[in-house]
């Protein structure tokens, strides 16, 4: 494994080498840096003209001005653009926000869109399946910036407005309601009374739940509390351990409900802790609670540890992160009030000069998230069902799962155990080629909200003709997405040891 | 062995089930033509692609509608769109045209000539990126796959370091070097940037075929690398070839719009669904459909033919994904 990854390391720096090669020749034919200079007459330009041309090496040929780049590069130096200001300075801000968006949209994308593709796998030719399909077929078709555009017209705009008076008219409860309980009925296999109590109690639920909220004012100031926090922990615990471990051996289970439960009494404690918390405080938190969760798992897990640990350590950080979200809930109503009652941003990637205690900086930065990463996951929802689909239907079809199945385990564990784990192997390699399409949509949705981003710079610094921004935002888009290709690779040879023996 | 033939029965067609001998070719227009999805991208891709050729007319040829999409007017109801599909008898204005069916921009253009000069350059350049994207990755394909060693490894290399760079950051600078030459040569360049998806498929294909008994064959009667490679693996690929290359026009709507909406595509005075979005996008509260219009026809066209290129697959792979219950 050791030999594979340094092979691996070696191939992928190789291919960045070669990578920015390419897109200095291209970006240094794309125009001529010394064009604003040359139609100007004053005395000065001439001795700018001199000055730039020794700072960007105008005067050499390409490939060598290249060895020049690549030389200040591993010394640490990016370079400077055409003004004489150093690059790294900038890319440092622009790389932050960037990266923040397109490895969250990438995650959560992916994330939705295995669930939907193995749901629609498992139910394959049901209402649910054709409409997914012609779901996947329209985002295949969407051009991320219409998209974008669209969703800052009447997902921030008009929803603002909404907040004002947060209530849900009683025809769009109904509508929501009939369309929740038909998804559920047509994700339900078997009989139509079965599929009609299905659509009854999906479509109770969720009116029920809206109307609720809406009676309640719940919008204009959400929390979760902790009533909800527990229940929720503990039913994401017991589902998860009923997935992945079944009824017959409660142990993981156990351990899955302890780390969950204790998370969840953790509530009151944590409060006064978490009213001056920082970056490094939550991840010390989240340490703290992978180190209890584990040794929870460990302890209570008896023979089947190795499920346990994993699922308690899931409850755990998962009733952590319900905890986080109510935090930053409470902060909800003080940040509307500080942004004139406007708290979906659709402007850059932070309010300008906006100053608070974390929850308020982090809650900024979610709503100014919010919209962007919505647009790209859209876009990648599509690719991610639809393979993750593939590749399950390939999966149920080998004869190992039907042996599993004529050897008389339970459905659970042949989808779980036998088809999951193996289906989703292949996907770890589109995960990784599609990374680089979520950077291209980076770059338009960026160009949308007016991010001051990676896509910003690069558009900004190509249009005015000035190759070494260029080239600094393209090395951290590539260096992302080799690193991203090679963890997935590693990933892959882990999962799937045929390939790193061969 | 009798030789009695009397009594020999017809033996075609028990049960009136009558076997015909097709061609592969009918045989893939039949299944084609089943194909719901596929007939309904057919039907859509055809009528848009008529409307935006005869509508204004192209190059030379005059078209059937009477407003140019240079010229501007004087603004008619605030520009808003004149077309009513709505019956009266439904409570609407009739089923008409009207004046500016698209509605004017705030020069008094005639929206729907302009939407329809977009949509002819955006399908030119999508159909132009898809055939050189497709050309390029065949060939690179095959020669990686039919030849292998150091051709192999270092086309598969190329295309490794190509796909590290995001399509739309080499392809804005491509746009960047090509934009003034005129839409049609930036199509050129955008096909010979993306072609590494078909190039990977054709590989694939070419490595499995060339280890089959009938390329042992022809290479064993001393056929020459040239004819292997045309007459006996290439029309075996051809199923894969096609749908990449009608995925490869989809995915080349969506780029060459998406780089004239970043400024580094189709440049003014030529125009493009993608940059009609562009240009209208601020005017989206006081006239959205400046805003809608275009992106209508974007989707209509990625839609179409990406249901035609998902019927094609089935038409060349019948092999369903059915699970066995």
């Amino acid at each position: 494994m050791l030999a594979f990854i340094a092979r691996r390391l070696a191939i992928s720096s190789l291919v960045l080498l070669a990578a920015t090669f390419i897109m200095f020749v291209l970006v240094a034919l794309s125009g001529d840096p010394l064009a604003d200079l040359r139609e100007q007459s004053t005395p000065q330009a001439q001795a700018q003209m001199a000055a730039r041309i020794k700072a960007l090496r105008l005067d050499v040929p390409i490939p060598v001005r290249y060895f020049g780049w690549l030389t200040d590069l591993f010394r640490g130096d990016l370079g400077v653009d055409k003004s004489g200001h150093a690059v790294s300075s900038q890319l440092a801000l622009a790389t932050t926000a960037t990266l923040q968006l397109v490895v969250i949209a990438t995650l959560l994308g992916a994330f939705i869109g295995i669930m939907i593709g193995v749901v629609s796998a498992l139910r394959q030719y049901s209402s649910f399946d054709h409409g997914i399909t012609f779901a996947a077929f329209v985002c295949f078709s969407l051009p991320v910036f219409w998209v974008a555009t669209m969703l800052k017209q009447y997902m921030a705009i008009e929803f603002n407005d909404w907040l004002r008076d947060p209530v849900i008219p009683l025809w769009v409860i109904g509508l929501v309601a009939v369309f929740a309980g038909l998804v559920w009925a047509s994700i339900y296999k078997g009989r139509w009374k079965g599929k009609l109590t299905t659509f009854a109690i999906g479509f109770a639920v969720t009116a029920v739940v809206l109307y609720a909220l809406s009676a309640s004012h719940w919008f204009a100031d959400p929390g979760l509390g902790f009533p909800f926090i527990l229940v929720v922990s503990l039913a994401a615990a017991a589902g998860a351990s009923t997935l992945v471990a079944g009824w017959e051996n409660l142990q993981p289970m156990y351990a899955a409900l302890a780390s969950a439960g204790v998370g969840a009494l953790l509530y009151q404690p944590l409060q006064p802790v978490l009213s001056d918390a920082n970056l490094l405080s939550i991840l010390g938190l989240a340490l703290l609670t992978i180190v209890v969760s584990w040794v929870l798992g460990h302890t209570l897990g008896g023979l089947l540890r190795r499920q346990a640990i994993p699922l308690a350590v899931f409850s755990g950080l998962l009733t952590g992160g319900l905890i986080f979200v109510d935090r930053i809930l409470q902060a909800w109503h003080s940040y509307t009030v500080s942004v004139r009652n406007r708290p979906v941003a659709t402007i850059g990637s932070e309010t300008p000069n906006y100053s608070g205690d974390f929850w308020h900086v982090s809650l900024d930065s979610a709503m100014h998230l919010l919209l962007p990463t919505l647009a790209l996951i859209l876009i990648g929802l599509a690719g991610h069902s639809r393979y993750s689909r593939a590749s399950m239907l390939e999966v149920m079809n080998q004869d190992y799962v039907r042996t599993a199945r004529a050897k008389g385990l339970p459905e659970r564990t042949v989808i779980i155990k036998h088809a999951f784990r193996n289906g989703m192997i292949p996907i770890t390699t589109i995960l990784a080629l599609d990374f680089a399409g979520v950077f291209s949509g980076a770059v338009v949705t960026e160009h949308v909200f007016g991010w001051r981003g990676l896509g910003a710079m690069f558009t900004k610094s190509l249009k005015e003709v000035d190759p070494t921004p260029v080239m600094g935002c393209f090395l951290v888009a590539g260096a992302a997405i080799v690193i991203w290709n090679m963890v997935a690779d590693i990933a892959y040879a882990y999962l799937d040891p045929r390939i790193r023996l061969s | 062995m009798t030789l009695n033939t009397e009594h020999a029965e017809p033996t075609a067609a028990p049960q009136g089930m009558a076997v015909t001998a097709r061609t592969q070719r009918q045989l893939v227009t039949r299944r084609f033509f089943r194909h719901k999805g596929a007939l309904f991208g057919l039907a859509l891709f055809l009528f848009v692609f008529v409307l935006a050729f005869t509508s204004i007319g192209f190059g030379p040829l005059p078209g059937w509608w009477d407003k140019p999409w240079t010229g501007s007017g004087t603004i008619l109801d605030r520009g808003r769109p004149t077309l009513s599909v709505i019956p009266e008898f439904l409570g609407g204005s009739g089923i008409h045209l009207g004046e500016h069916p698209f509605g004017q921009d705030n020069l008094g253009k005639d929206y729907f000539a302009l939407t329809m000069r977009g949509a002819q350059i955006s399908i030119i350049v999508a159909l132009a990126i898809g055939l050189v994207s497709t050309f390029v990755g065949t060939v690179i394909g095959a020669l990686a796959g039919y030849f292998r060693g150091w051709i192999e490894s270092a086309l598969m290399r190329l295309t490794d370091v190509m796909i590290t760079i995001p399509v739309l950051i080499i392809g804005a600078v491509v746009g960047q070097i090509a934009g003034n030459l005129g839409p049609y040569f930036l199509a050129l360049m955008l096909g010979v940037i993306t072609w590494t998806s078909v190039a990977r498929l054709v590989r694939g294909q070419f490595l499995s075929l060339r280890e089959k008994e009938f390329v042992e064959a022809a290479q064993a009667v001393g056929t020459s690398s040239r004819r292997i490679i045309f007459k006996h693996i290439m029309p075996n690929t051809l199923g894969v070839i096609i749908v990449s290359a009608t995925l490869a026009v989809s995915s080349g709507i969506l780029l060459e719009t998406a780089l004239s909406f970043i400024g580094f595509g189709v440049r003014p005075p030529d125009t493009s669904l993608g940059q009609l979005i562009q240009t209208y996008r601020s005017a989206m509260v006081t006239r959205p459909w400046l805003f809608w219009w275009p992106g209508i026809f974007i989707i209509a066209i990625a839609l179409s033919v990406n249901f035609i290129g998902d019927g094609l697959r089935d038409a060349f792979d019948p092999r369903q994904n059915r699970v066995r219950n």
